[in-house]
Parts: structure tokens; C-alpha cells; sequence
């Protein structure tokens, strides 16, 4: 009962004044509809420049590193063992690429409860022949089927079918840089030189790009059997098992244990890119840091507004008193006045933050250097939604807070004997 | 045989500010139920100031104060805003209407925050209120839409709503003009009279106070005739 006359006298304070309520919950909407569009965009374009390299690159990548072998014959001998040996001009033994014992380390790893998938991959180093100037490239031979599933393949082959990589014997998919430099259109047979110096005709079926123009120019894809066939290595050679978990951050703890489990060299998503991750945090930080600062500026204009509105209301508020409402109820009243404009203004805010949000997410963003983008990107989580409301409340409860309590502590007798 | 309503014993108080006044002293009196008393006394006699302490708006006073036969003195501010609400009707020279309010809500304000009766029967007694006084036509009117003497009567059906142990007035007739006095002089004689209204009115109009039931004058912070 008591509470809803309290509304009831919140609400009629609230629209005798609306011109001064709109202008307040309309600051409240403007920066909470700010922060929404901006961390929502900021966060796009993170998942986008992350997306760029991230999501193509393995969690887990288990390679064989040619390396000098860390345990030298002089180490092991028993009459040196307690000494300490000085060895010079070490160089790296007869220790091959490929991946030993691939298919069954491929299987362990692929029946791993925390492995999404993994997929096979080897590179060739090669020259292009065009005329007679040779261009040097490499060759990636991946499974295009687990490839596009897991690395999202098939999104970069902007030209011609991903797939025919693999259902056309003997054909490559080109780098959009290279394929301008060698002038090779989807159809066109282009001249492959190994290091072996076998010269080898491709037929081109697609372009690659990846939005890295570096990548770009020297990168080109084939099927796993076409590039074994191009090295002279038989069905089962493989240099790299690509990884990708379910959980990104378990990544170095994964690779650790495969690197353990299986004797080979495995490198985590975090430590080969661990510049991206701090990118994204500081972007995030500061359009954060933006969003906030709008808010309190918000905040302040309703300070502002109803600490206007007490002194306009000292009347009411003195008659209040002394027909028996206590100071907690005034106390409330105000309280009530602060939060229903941060409540209606961070409801509108949202509902702007969402429509800012669709209209910039449909502008066209076209750029050569990222195909699969054809507009800004927008992130939607409802996370940001989540904290601009609590934001709203939680500001325009503090910028309510005093002018509240300046009103409970209105003295009747002042206010009524000045009259 | 009566029954004594308010009393206060030894009251007194001091002003600090600039410098030390004594504005009260060493009041003490009574009143009994049904009485119609006017307070009186040349400007800064400190009768105004009794008034708001006798309210219970003002807490800041030596001495005790008893309402209904309880002590008032050192309650918290919670407790004796509810004593307000139950037992005492106010008016003042200004009326004190809110503007947001229809003439009908801003009557049934202090009964809707009492809570003891349902919002229909609130609105019923306070509809009962303004016929007794003869605005009953401008229930749905807005507060600032009608004129000082009306209001000053709507002020009055506000204080009663609650049916107060005691109404208590400061200067009620203070702003208007001598009709509008005269009705409301009326209204506190037909409640004292029909309704056994006990009245507190502080009031420096002679003619009023001498067609009261009981003049108590005032001097310089102390009693000198009750």
C-alpha cells in the first residue's frame, strides 16, 4: 500500500516535470545506446582481425623440427660425464620432416574427448615457371574437406570450388597474388618445379585469398595426394597434424601432453600468436573505458536535474513531512524518480544500441584484402546488453543518491516558517 | 469530565545562531478534547515556534511533550511521522497543495500513507470532507486550477482526513481576505462544535482568537495569560 502511493507520487513528480525527465532518461538512452553500438562494433572488428589469423591457424600444430639433437655422443660417453663439454660447429643430424608413425598418432589424436578435429597437412617448397622467370612458392597439400570444416578453407577460395582441389587429379588452387603474377586463370595449366627439379603441369581451379597480401603472393593449395605425388613421397607422408580443440585456452596444456605422449614438437595457438590477444584486450579496454565515461556524463545530468527538481519541490516534499511521510519515504520517492529514468532510458538505450547495431552491421564494407567481409562486422553478445543495463541502473542510482538524501533531510519547520 | 489531549510540561528553547536567544520559556499548559484554543501574541512572541514544537516537527527543545498521553520527547523521526500522520491535522498560512495532484488526491494523500482503510474508503471519507465544506464540486480539479480561499479549505479536508486527535493551525486565516476568513472560521466552529474538533490555532487576529473558545497570550517566549 505504502509502496505504491510512493510510485504513485514518484510517477506524478516524474511527468509534472517531462520535458526535464525526457532530456535526462534521452542522455541516459544516448550513451547507453553508445555503448552498445561501440563495444558491439569494437568487438566485431576484434572477432574479425582475430578471425583473420586465428581461426586459420591450428590450436595445436605437431610438427618435426629439424634441430641439432640436443644429446651429442660426447655427453653420453661414461669418461666425460662429469665434465663439461664444449662443443662447436653442431649441426643439425639426418632427421626428416615428416611426421613418424602419422596415421595412428592422427587417430589418438582425433578420438581425444577435448579434440574438435585434426587434419593432415604437408608443404612443398617450389618454383613457379613463368616463361622463363621462376617464382618461388609453396605448396600446401591439406585434406579440403576437414580443412574447410575446421579452418573455415572453402570461405577464402574466393574464385572456382574449393572442392575440385580434390576431385581434379593434378590441380592447385592459387594465391589471388600469385595467380595475378603468373596470369593464371581458373582453367590455365601452370608449370610447377620441385626442388628435386621434377617439372610438374597443375591445373588451376581456384584463387586463395586470404586478406594477407604477403600470404597471398606465395601461398597456394593442393590435395594431400597431389603434393605427395609432386615430392615423390609415398601415400603416407605428412609434415604437420593440425589440431583444433574445443576449448582454445587449453591449447598449451594439450600441446605439452601431445608433446610428451607423442615425442614430436607441438606449438600452442598462444604462443605463436600471442600479439593478437593483446590487441583485442586493449581495444576492448577502451571502448569499454568510452562507454563508461558517456554513462557518468549521463549521470551527472540527472544529478543535475532532480537536485533541481528538490529545490522546485521543497513545498511538496515540506507538506510530506508534515502529514506524516518520514524522511525515508521522501528518500524513496527520489530514488524512484533516479531509477525510473535509468530504467526507461537504458530500455530505450538498448533498443537503440540494437537498431545502431543492425544499421551499421548492413553498410557495405567491401576490401579486396578481406573477402568473406561484405559488411562492418557487429558483435551481438548479449553480455554488453546485460552490462549496459546494469550500468544504467547503477549510475543513475548514485547520481540519485544525494539529491535523495538532501530531500529526506528537508526541515519542514525551515521551509513552512521562511513562507 | 475531559480528557486532556496535549500537554506540555517546562518547555523551552534557545536559538544559537547568530547568538544565543531564549525564544521559549518554561512553557507549560494543556490542552483538554473539544477545545477550540487560539494562541496569540505580537510577532516573534514565540507562538509560531511553540506551534512546530507541539507538532513534533521540531525536536530541538528541553521540556516534555505529551500528545494523547504519551510522550512525544526524543522519538525517532520514523515514529513521530507517524504520530503526525495519525493525530494531528495541520493547516498553514500557505496551503501547501500539491500542483501534480488533483484537489480529491491531494486530500486523500495523507489517508492513502496512514493505509488504514482501503483506497475507496479513502476517497469516500475524503469526498465526505470536502462536502462538509462545500467544495465538493472541485474534487477533480487540479489543486492549482482553483482559488486561495478554496484551497485553504481543501487544506483543512486534507488535515481531517485521519480524523486527527488534534488540527493545528499557523495564521490559517493569514492570506486570505475577510470573507474567506469568516468561512473558515465557520468550519472551525462547526467542527468544534458539531464534531467535538479539538483546535490549535496560532493566529494574531484579534477578532478571531476572541470568538474562540480559549485565548492563550504570548510575550516574549512565555505565557502570560491562558
Amino acid at each position: 500500500m505504502n509502496t505504491r502511493l510512493i510510485y504513485g507520487i514518484a510517477k506524478s513528480l516524474l511527468l509534472a516535470r517531462w520535458r526535464q525527465t525526457l532530456v535526462a532518461a534521452v542522455g541516459v538512452a544516448f550513451s547507453i545506446a553508445m555503448f552498445i553500438t561501440l563495444l558491439g562494433f569494437m568487438n566485431g572488428l576484434n572477432d574479425l582481425l582475430d578471425g583473420l589469423i586465428l581461426n586459420r591457424t591450428p590450436h595445436v600444430r605437431l610438427y618435426n623440427e629439424i634441430k641439432p639433437s640436443e644429446n651429442q655422443p660426447v655427453n653420453a660417453a661414461a669418461e666425460y660425464q662429469d665434465s663439461y663439454n664444449f662443443i662447436s660447429s653442431v649441426k643439425s643430424g639426418i632427421s626428416r620432416q615428416e611426421i613418424y608413425n602419422s596415421g595412428p598418432i592422427l587417430q589418438a589424436v582425433k578420438d581425444d574427448a577435448r579434440v574438435l578435429g585434426a587434419t593432415p597437412k604437408l608443404t612443398a617448397q617450389v618454383f613457379f615457371n613463368e616463361g622463363t622467370i621462376e617464382i618461388t612458392g609453396v605448396i600446401n597439400g591439406v585434406d579440403v574437406e576437414e580443412e574447410s570444416r575446421l579452418f573455415n578453407f572453402r570461405d577464402y577460395v574466393t574464385a572456382g570450388n574449393a572442392i575440385d582441389a580434390k576431385n581434379v587429379a593434378n590441380s592447385i588452387i592459387l594465391g589471388k597474388g600469385l595467380a595475378d603474377i603468373l596470369v593464371a586463370d581458373i582453367g590455365d595449366v601452370v608449370q610447377v618445379t620441385t626442388i628435386q627439379g621434377e617439372r610438374i603441369p597443375l591445373k588451376v581451379v581456384g584463387y586463395f585469398q586470404s586478406g594477407i597480401q604477403e600470404i597471398d603472393k606465395v601461398q597456394s593449395y593442393a590435395s594431400i595426394s597431389t603434393t605427395q605425388k609432386l615430392l615423390g613421397k609415398p601415400a603416407n607422408y605428412i609434415t604437420d597434424i593440425q589440431v583444433k580443440l574445443h576449448e582454445l585456452d587449453m591449447a598449451p596444456a594439450v600441446a605439452k601432453e601431445y608433446e610428451q605422449l607423442f615425442d614430436i614438437d607441438a606449438e600452442d595457438i598462444q604462443t605463436a600468436n600471442a600479439q593478437f590477444e593483446t590487441g583485442s584486450s586493449v581495444r576492448s579496454i577502451i571502448s569499454y573505458a568510452v562507454g563508461i565515461v558517456l554513462l557518468i556524463v549521463a549521470g551527472f545530468g540527472i544529478f543535475n536535474i532532480l537536485n533541481m527538481m528538490i529545490y522546485e519541490k521543497m513545498d511538496s516534499i515540506a507538506i510530506l513531512k508534515a502529514t506524516g511521510f518520514s524522511g525515508n519515504d521522501v528518500n524513496r520517492i527520489f530514488l524512484l524518480i533516479a531509477l525510473s529514468i535509468g530504467f526507461f532510458g537504458g530500455l530505450v538505450g538498448l533498443l537503440f544500441g540494437f537498431v545502431f547495431s543492425i544499421i551499421i552491421d548492413n553498410i557495405p564494407f567491401d576490401t579486396a584484402a578481406l573477402p568473406t567481409i561484405k559488411t562492418y562486422p557487429i558483435n551481438y553478445n548479449p553480455m554488453f546488453y546485460f552490462i549496459g543495463a546494469s550500468f544504467s541502473l547503477i549510475t543513475t542510482y548514485f547520481a540519485g543518491f544525494f539529491p535523495a538524501r538532501k530531500a529526506s533531510k528537508v526541515d519542514p519547520v525551515e521551509i513552512i516558517r521562511g513562507k | 469530565m475531559h480528557d486532556i489531549i496535549l500537554e506540555a510540561k517546562q518547555i523551552s528553547k534557545e536559538f544559537h545562531d547568530p547568538v544565543t536567544v531564549q525564544v521559549l520559556t518554561d512553557i507549560s499548559f494543556s490542552v483538554q478534547k473539544g477545545e477550540f484554543v487560539s494562541v496569540i501574541g505580537k510577532s516573534g512572541s514565540g507562538k509560531s515556534t511553540l506551534l512546530y514544537i507541539l507538532s513534533t516537527m521540531d525536536t530541538d527543545y528541553q521540556g516534555k511533550l505529551l500528545l494523547d498521553q504519551e510522550l512525544m520527547t526524543g522519538r525517532s523521526d520514523v515514529e513521530l511521522a507517524r504520530v503526525r500522520n495519525e493525530k494531528i491535522g495541520f493547516v498553514f498560512q500557505f496551503h501547501y497543495l500539491l500542483n501534480e495532484f488533483t484537489v480529491l488526491e491531494n486530500v486523500m494523500l495523507p489517508g492513502m500513507k496512514l493505509a488504514k482503510y482501503s483506497a475507496q474508503e479513502v476517497e469516500h471519507r475524503a469526498m465526505e470532507r470536502l462536502g462538509m465544506l462545500g467544495i465538493g464540486h472541485l474534487a477533480k480539479n487540479k489543486a492549482y486550477k482553483i482559488s486561495g480561499g478554496e484551497k485553504q479549505r481543501v487544506a483543512i479536508a486534507r488535515a481531517l482526513i485521519n480524523d486527527p486527535l488534534i488540527l493545528m493551525g499557523d495564521e490559517p486565516t493569514g492570506n486570505l481576505d475577510v470573507r474567506n476568513s469568516e468561512i473558515v472560521f465557520e468550519i472551525f466552529k462547526e467542527l468544534t462544535e458539531v464534531h467535538n474538533q479539538t483546535l490549535l490555532i496560532v493566529t494574531h487576529d484579534q477578532s478571531f482568537a476572541e470568538r474562540s473558545g480559549r485565548i492563550i497570550e504570548m510575550e516574549d517566549g512565555r505565557i502570560i495569560r491562558s
